[in-house]
């Protein structure tokens, strides 16, 4: 019975996974009259080739390798900056005797209470004013203006006994030492958490890098997607082996990393909280 | 703050000018910037604006549109929140008991959460497809005629279903994990007092699972008016027309497509006022939090 259960609900979620799959290995015209079927077509090169190396739009420059290529870098821009920022501001709260440190903390902590949605069109001015439309600095910057991994290393940094400064101190190690020596170190799998969590969340960004890049060569994977459901509309025939190939490339990446790194990835998503 | 912290004065300056001139930059202005312009009527031909003081709100609060919308939100909301956390919490009290195939179940149950909203919308435009969708051929074989685009409520169904399957994966981890952490005495205890396990569950297990329910509800309420974004643009493929929309997707489409930034920043003003008190909740619940375990 528990089985059962279990087997649903996991069907549940893999068997539309499954379908998008079936039809990136048959031919289009099948797709188009009978969609997903239970065959395994011949046709998974081809359509693997197109999605990766054809292009749609104007420019011919958002192949699924390019739209890859920036996936990959606001995934990993977005998680390294969140990460090296946030870690500084913690060791900078928890660490150092500040006059401004209640300000400081209350002027960073707010900004976890607002989601970047609703203030998305001043920011979007801002970029403009900034010259940072259809740039890599325009995409990554402004998401990381959020509080998230510095409450979670401040979190982290609290729980480390204070022993450990006192002895440093005491061997004659000053902060810069002591934070890449002691503190980096011992913090290794809270930044291995933090870093599966904010790939996956930066690779999965819509919104805003829908509105700040217009440049195809400049779309992510994710961008990509809703010109992809306006190929499927249009007026040839549509290229569903290539679409749906490429809304699978759009899931693997951060898929197989939750998978392959799950314990780390349960840690850091349980413990942060927020 | 530590006891045995650091003094040098210069350097935790150094260390905190990244995070704050980032969050000044893209978080205090643009969020002090939709505040001014929701008093501003911007000319639609970007020739200057014009002080209109609280016009915006109270056009807001008069358009039967703006109402309509937000209602539907409002249900849109409580439907994705209750299913995805039922759906999540039977599965995982199921996977936290089964000791064979445990991990397997895990993974299937969790990949979800690393598919992008978007992704999901797109895939629920695979399963919904007029001719051939197999769920468009379910719900005929009961008799539903679904449209998807066309018909409102079916629209409506299939955004409700898409994000119930995006948010699944999120609610399961955190339940399988408050589960885990019912102290194995506690467990054993209950087993040896009582021994229906419906009764267990209700009495011993739902009780101690509480604070992360309190949790989960408001980190799902959070999901559902502003993550779900994507999947509503796909769904609608961009194009509102008659289809139910979210209050966040009403405040794109005016501001972006309409241009009307006094209005849409109105809007923003009254999202943020409305995440603020969820925020307090938040935190009042967390503090109960504390105090139960």
């Amino acid at each position: 019975m528990d089985h059962a259960v279990l087997i649903l609900g996991s069907l549940f979620l893999l068997v539309p996974l499954l379908m998008v799959l079936q039809t990136t290995t048959t031919p289009d015209l099948d797709t188009i009259k009978n969609g997903p079927q239970f065959v395994i077509g011949n046709r998974i090169d081809d359509n693997f080739m197109a999605a990766m190396f054809k292009a749609s739009g104007f420019s011919g420059e958002n192949t699924g390798m390019r739209m890859l290529m920036n996936s990959m870098i606001l995934g990993i821009g977005f998680a390294v900056g969140k990460i090296v920022i946030g870690m500084m501001a913690a060791y900078a709260l928890v660490y150092f005797r500040l006059r401004f440190a209640t300000f400081a903390f209350w002027l960073i902590f707010t900004t976890l209470l607002l989601p970047l949605e609703v203030r998305i069109l001043p920011s979007y001015e801002i970029a403009q004013k900034l010259g940072l439309l259809n740039t890599y600095t325009g995409l990554i910057v402004p998401l990381i203006a959020s509080a998230t991994a510095t409450f979670f290393f401040r979190q982290y940094f609290r729980s480390i006994p204070e022993e450990l400064v006192e002895a440093a101190r005491i061997d004659g190690a000053g902060p810069v030492r002591f934070f890449i020596d002691i503190l980096v170190p011992l913090s290794q799998t809270m930044i291995a958490a933090m870093f599966i969590i904010m790939f996956v969340y930066g690779w999965n960004q819509y919104l805003w890098p829908t509105m700040v890049t217009t440049d195809e060569d400049m779309y992510t994977l994710v961008r990509g997607i809703k010109q992809l459901t306006q190929d499927l509309e249009g007026t040839s025939i549509p290229q569903y082996g290539r679409a749906n190939m490429l809304a699978l490339i759009a899931i693997l990446p951060p898929v197989l990393i939750v998978i392959f790194f799950q314990s780390w990835f349960v840690k850091g998503l349980t413990e942060s909280d927020k | 703050m530590k006891r045995a912290g650091f003094t040098t004065r210069w350097l935790p300056m150094l260390l905190l000018l990244p995070q704050l001139a980032v969050i000044i930059v893209f978080f205090y202005w643009p969020a002090a910037q939709a505040v001014q312009s929701s008093f501003y009527l911007e000319d639609p031909f970007g020739f200057g604006s014009t002080f209109v003081g609280l016009d915006n709100y109270t056009y807001l609060a008069q358009s039967t549109e703006y109402a309509k919308i937000a209602r539907f939100t409002l249900v849109f909301t409580i439907l994705v929140t209750f299913f995805s956390l039922a759906l999540a919490l039977l599965l995982a009290v199921k996977a936290d008991k089964v000791i064979r195939g445990a991990k397997s179940y895990r993974t299937l149950l969790m990949w979800v959460y690393a598919v992008a909203p978007p992704v999901a919308g797109f895939i629920g435009l695979l399963m919904f497809n007029q001719s051939w969708g197999p769920l468009t051929e379910l719900a005929k074989s009961f008799g539903w005629d679904f449209t998807l685009g066309v018909n409102a409520t079916d629209t409506a169904a299939a955004m409700v279903l898409v994000s119930v399957w995006k948010q699944v994966p999120v609610n399961f981890i955190f339940f399988l994990s408050g589960l885990q952490s019912i102290p194995k005495s506690v467990r054993e205890a209950a087993l040896i007092d009582c021994a229906s396990a419906i009764r267990r569950f209700w009495d011993v297990t739902f009780p101690l699972l509480a604070p992360t329910g309190f949790f989960l509800l408001i980190i799902n309420i959070t999901y559902a008016l502003f993550d779900t974004f994507g999947i509503v643009d796909t769904l609608v493929k961009g194009e509102p027309g008659n289809n139910p929309m979210t209050l966040v997707y009403k405040v794109y489409v005016d501001g972006f497509r309409g241009n009307d930034l006094g209005g849409s920043s109105a809007q923003s003003v009254v999202l943020m006022v409305l995440v603020l008190a969820l925020t307090v909740v938040q935190f009042r619940l967390v503090e109960r939090r504390i105090h139960y375990t």
